[in-house]
Formats: structure tokens, sequence, C-alpha cells
């Protein structure tokens, strides 16, 4: 379903490499989560899965079934069903989060060749999904994140997320800075999203948000690559112990 | 060829308007004088302080230039609105094309008229404003604008308007060089709403003098047409009583040259003055915004909100003054400029200026130029936006703070769909 092989990424302005041959594969219907130190390349492996500017790919592939994302435009790669909840999700003043929505769930539809929703369908869908996530009318009408709080920039991703309703989610770091209640909420809006097909990667640093969603498999990154792969357990482990032991297993 | 004949330049701007049909004897003898003041300032330069960003060569030219005349498919700008509509064809008053000059709370007739006749507020308003505004700064083509100017609209808001006056400005004729000028009073409690739309002329100067009295409330929205090479002086001389409202936004995308000078004297107190304008370039393209707000009374607010599209080598010029006088006290001035530049090749030069010679006042301002956000262009396109698509919507982003300015919601909203047309035309 979705697959990263042998990836490797530099920084275009320096001569940096930062995902050294990094390897994933995640079947339909999935769960998959990634911890690691920070700095080991976790949100430089989503931006170049998502195609953002300012990497240069040296080599590898990212597949969504079967189709190269890093030949797509990020709009493309969204339109394949990508979909990349931001660790720093963007504030863009001017730009209301409706329209924002709306535009970017029919330029989607319109680049597969469905029908686009008109205003009166989107509304119905939107409140009903911005419901369940505890996002109100005033949050859809203010501009995409400007003003919101961590927790409310969180719930918009996920929102959008729903919205858009991907086949790949990958979700960087979408706990941090939540409380608990917020957190449950994020949960429970991804839970409410699989459906055996919809896979995700969920980068994360904590066990607590894994005892809400429930991983297949649990991955460790470490300087550009993956370098452990387990169980739910694994996590636990990162939870009690730290990374240190697992950098030293490899080292 | 033509300035060979002429002495100075001076004289050559003077020379190439007809002379507008006679008035009464006031009304000539403040055209005579405009005619001197104009001879003594002589024509702008570039050594002018306030033309070094831009070359009014083209302003000067006595010849003037072809224009094609853009014939466009859309529905005119304001159009959805009820109006007072009058329109002027290159630069002519034409009643076939207007509707009568009579409406709920005003008067109103053509400048002909109001200067062939004694009309006791006009005479203290008809080139009396523009007078005032040539002080620090010369503005010589208001001048000449006052001497020479036969078309126009003189209006007398008296109570609440009930709809605006919407002066709509065609083009017939590919080498007409219109000099048009207005004369408004707003009296007290009176609001009068003002919409202005089309390219007008080959080369356009205009001068509307607002005599807002205490408690009137004036609005403004202008749209400049869409005539890619046309070249346009417009003036804005408004003097504001107490507890006065005055707005005036300008959209303009295209025009090889435009030039809008708003001179605003603020002398009564508790008064709020807005000018606003979004520009929008591609090309050959000069669009220069010339601001001058001057307070002198206290506790007055004003601000003044500019933004600026500009790609393909298109360049933007804002010059904004805010002048606070001795004693305009609790004075609150805002002013921002901003360019959003498309490319590399295009520039803006801007030239805030604050003058405080009071204590107590708050007066912020800004100016930055910048490109596109990547960072947030990738976060649309992300979400499956196409590049162009969330450019766009950047841009239209970025010239809301201006559109906020506008008080009317169905005209902002207007105004948005233009914006959006153009960079949609112009996209990539
Ligand atoms: N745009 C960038 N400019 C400079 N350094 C970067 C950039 N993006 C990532 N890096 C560097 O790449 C490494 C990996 O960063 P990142 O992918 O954010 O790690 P993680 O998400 O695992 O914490 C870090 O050393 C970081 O400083
Ligand atoms: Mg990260």
């Amino acid at each position: 379903m979705f697959e990263i092989k042998n990836l490797k990424a530099s920084l275009a302005d320096e001569d940096k490499q930062i995902l050294k041959g990094m390897n994933l594969s995640i079947g339909a219907g999935e769960v998959h989560a990634i911890m690691g130190p920070n700095g080991s390349g976790k949100s430089t492996m989503s931006y170049v899965a998502a195609g953002k500017g300012g990497y240069v790919v040296d080599e590898g592939e990212v597949l969504l079934n079967g189709a190269n994302l890093l030949d797509m435009e990020p709009d493309e790669r969204a339109a394949a069903g990508l979909f990349l909840a931001f660790q720093y999700p963007v504030e863009i003043p001017g730009v209301g989060n409706m329209t924002f929505l709306r535009t970017a769930v029919n330029a989607q539809r319109k680049m597969r060749g469905e029908e686009e929703l008109n205003a009166a369908q989107f509304l119905k869908i939107v409140r009903e999904k911005a419901k369940s996530l505890k996002i109100d009318a005033d949050m859809l009408r203010r501009p995409v994140n400007v003003g919101f709080s961590g927790g409310e920039k969180k719930r918009n991703e996920i929102l959008q997320m729903a919205m858009l309703e991907p086949k790949m989610c990958i979700l960087d770091e979408t706990d941090s800075g939540l409380d608990v209640d917020a957190m449950k909420l994020v949960a429970e809006g991804v839970n409410a999203l699989r459906d055996g097909e919809r896979s995700f990667l969920v980068i994360t640093h904590y066990q607590r948000l894994l005892d809400h969603i429930k991983p297949d498999f649990v991955h460790i990154m470490a300087d550009g690559k993956i370098i452990k792969t387990g169980g739910p357990e694994l996590a636990l482990e990162v939870e009690n112990n730290g990374y240190a032991d697992l950098l030293n297993e490899v080292a | 060829m033509g300035e060979a004949k002429f002495d100075n330049p001076t004289e050559a701007l003077l020379a190439r308007h007809n002379a507008p049909r006679k008035g009464s004897d006031w009304a000539e003898r403040t055209r005579h004088a405009a005619r001197e003041r104009t001879l003594g300032m002589g024509a702008a330069g570039r050594r002018d302080e306030y033309w070094r960003y831009t070359n009014p060569t083209s302003l000067n030219a006595f010849e003037t230039p072809d224009v094609e005349i853009l014939q466009l498919e859309e529905v005119p700008v304001f159009d959805g609105v009820e109006k007072l509509l009058i329109t002027f064809v290159d630069g002519v008053y034409s009643p076939e094309l207007s509707d009568d000059l009579s409406g709920e709370g005003l008067e109103i007739s053509t400048l002909e008229d109001a200067l062939s006749a004694d009309i006791h507020w006009a005479s203290d308003v008809f080139g009396v404003l523009e007078t005032n505004g040539q002080s620090p700064v010369n503005r010589p083509f208001a001048a000449l604008n006052t001497a020479l100017a036969g078309q126009g609209v003189v209006i007398r808001a008296t109570g609440k308007v009930s709809k605006p006056v919407a002066l709509r400005y065609c083009r017939e004729n590919t080498t007409s060089d219109a000099l048009i000028h207005h004369v408004i009073r707003v009296e007290s409690g009176a609001d009068l709403s003002i919409l202005e739309n089309g390219a007008g002329a080959s080369r356009l100067n205009t001068v509307m003098e607002v005599d807002v009295a205490d408690g009137g409330s004036f609005h403004h929205l202008r749209a400049q047409g869409r005539d890619h090479t046309r070249l346009a002086m417009t003036h804005i001389f408004a003097r504001l009583g107490a507890e006065s409202h005055f707005k005036s936004f300008t959209l303009t995308v295209n025009g090889r040259l435009t030039r809008n000078d708003v001179v605003i004297d603020i002398v009564g107190g508790n008064t709020k003055a807005s000018v606003a304008g979004a520009c929008l370039g591609d090309g050959d393209f000069l669009h220069d915004d010339t601001i001058f707000i001057t307070h002198d009374a206290v506790n007055c607010e004003s601000r003044q909100v500019f933004k600026k599209v500009l790609k393909n080598g298109a360049t933007g010029v804002f010059q904004g003054k805010i002048l606070v006088k001795t004693g305009a006290q609790k004075t609150d001035g805002y002013q921002i400029s901003q360019a959003l530049l498309l490319d590399d090749d295009s520039n803006f030069l801007a030239k805030p200026e604050l003058e405080i010679y009071a204590d107590d006042v708050a007066c912020s301002h800004g100016s930055t130029c910048g490109a596109v956000d990547e960072n947030s262009l990738f976060y649309l396109m992300s979400r499956g936006i196409p590049r162009a698509e969330a450019q766009n919507m950047m841009i239209v982003a970025f010239l809301d703070e201006a559109i906020q300015e506008i008080e009317n919601e169905a005209l902002a909203e207007d105004i948005r769909a233009r914006l959006l047309g153009w960079a949609e035309r112009h996209k990539g």
C-alpha cells in the first residue's frame, strides 16, 4: 500500500543528508508508529513524502499503491490519497478555514474526476465532522489556524483529514503539546477513520497516544533510518528505558 | 513633436486641453488663479521630492498615448447595487447613458451647470481644497485640472442619500485626454457614497474635492478599469469636520501608469478617516499611491492600508505621510503598505513618513515587501490545492486587510471577486 524504499534525502541548501536509506512498508488498514530521538529525520521523512521544497531526494522511492509519489506535485500526492497532519500546522491569515477546506475537498475531487460538492452538501458534512472533534462554528469561520491554540490546530488537522478521506495518513507528533482530553479527542478522530483499508503512520514520542491508537507495528528511527521494528511492546520499552539502549544495540 | 512649440513644459500642459465652457465670474476667477498656480509651480519633474519614484514624463507629454480600448464581457464593477448612475464617455458627461440628476437626500448637477450658477457652497470648495492641498507639496496636475476641467459632478448631500452615486467612466476614443473635476459637500449628519468605475480615458486626470461637515459620512469606492496601457493621475482632496467619517478604497489592476494622490485634512475632533487600496500589476505597470493625512484636531483616527501584488517587472510605489500638528492630541494614526512580489523582477518603493508635533499620540507605520510564503503555499498544496490556485488564495489573503476597510460587505465581495478574476487571468 505505502512503501518507502531506500529513501535518501538531503537539505537543498546544505550538503547534509538527513534520510540515509529509510525503508518502511505499510499494508492496507495497518497502523504503524515511528518513534525516535529528536533530529532523527521523522519530520523530514514526512515532508519528503508530501513533497515539501527544500529537500533533494538522492535515492529511493515513496510508493502509494504502486505509484511513485516523488514524481508528483504536492497537490497530486494529496489527490492520490496521501495526507500529512503537520507537526506545526501553518497559520494563513486572510484565508477562511471553511473556504480552505472546501477548496481542498473540491480540488481533490476535481483532480480525481469526481463531482464537486456544492456549498450545502459541503456544509452538512463539515458541520457533522467538526462537531465530533469539538470544533465550533467560530473556528471554521476564522482564518486557517490563526489564533488557534495548540490543541485547536491539531484538531483542525484531524478535521481536514476527515474531510479529505485519504488512503494514507501520516500524523507527525499530533499528540505533542496536547492535554489528555485533547489527545483523546484526536485519537477518537483517528480511530473513527479506521475502516480496514485506510493506513496510518503515527509519529510520536509517547506511549500514551498508542494506548488510544493501537499500532500494529512500531519502528524506531535514528539518524535517518529505521533501526528496529517490533510490535506495540517496543513502544513500552522506549517509554520505560528511553532510546539509549536501542541505539547502543545497533551501534 | 508638439513640445518644441512651447517655451516650457508647463505651457504645453496648459495648451493641450481645450478651454472649458465659460462659467460665472467666481468660477472663472478660481480657474484663472489655478492657471497662475500651475505656471508658478511648473510641471512635475523627477527632481520633485514626490516624483522620484514615478516618472511623470508620460503625464506631462503633449501627445496623448494611443490606448487600446479593452472590450469586456464581464458585468461592470458595482453593477449589482442600486445606484444613481452617471456616465462619462472619454471624460465627457453623457446624459443619455446617465440617470436623471436627482435623488433622495442630495442636490446634484454637472460641473458645467454648477460653475455657471451662483452656488454659494460650491465656491467654498471648488479649487479651494485643491489649493489647500498644494502646501507643502506642489501638485501641478491638480492645479491644471482646476484651471481647465469642464466636466464632472457637483453634489451636495443634505441627508441620508438613499443610493450611492455611481460614476462610470467609459471609453470610445483611443487617444482621449480627459480632465474631470468633482465637487462634493456632505452636510452635517448626511451620508453619501460615491462609486467610481472605469479607466475613463487614455490619459485621465481627476480631482475630487470632498468637504465633509461635522457629523457627515463619506464613502468612496473606486475601480480604475482594466485597460492595459492607460495613464491616470487622480487626486482626492478632503476636508473633514468634527465627528465625521471618511472612507476611500481604490482597486487598481493594469494600467501603464497610475498615480493616486489623496490629501486629507482633519480639522474637527473625533473624526475617523481611512484610505485603502489594493493593486495588482503584471508587466508594464507602475502604480503610485501618494497619501498625505494631516491631523489638526484632537482624538481623531486615520488609517492608510495599501497592498500591492506585482509581477513581471511591475512597480509599486507608496508615499504616505501622517502629519500631526501641535495640539492634535490623542491622534491614532495607522499606516501600512505592503507588496507581494510574485517574482524577482518586480519592485516596490516605499516612503512612509511620520511628522508629529503633538506629544500624546499613537502612530504606527509599517512597510514590507516579500514573496509568497512557501510554507503556506506548501500547506495549501498538501491538501490537494494546485499551485496556481493556492497562490491565488494567498494573493487574495494578502490583499484582505485592505479589502476589510470597505464597509459595505456586498461591495467588498464584488471587489474580492474582481481580484480573484485578475489573479486567475494572470496566473502562473
Ligand atoms: N529545513 C531545514 N533546514 C536545516 N536543517 C534541517 C531542515 N529540516 C531538517 N533539518 C535537520 O534535519 C535533521 C532532522 O530533522 P527532523 O526531520 O525535523 O527530525 P525529527 O522530526 O525526527 O525531530 C535535524 O538535524 C534538523 O536540524
Ligand atoms: Mg519532527
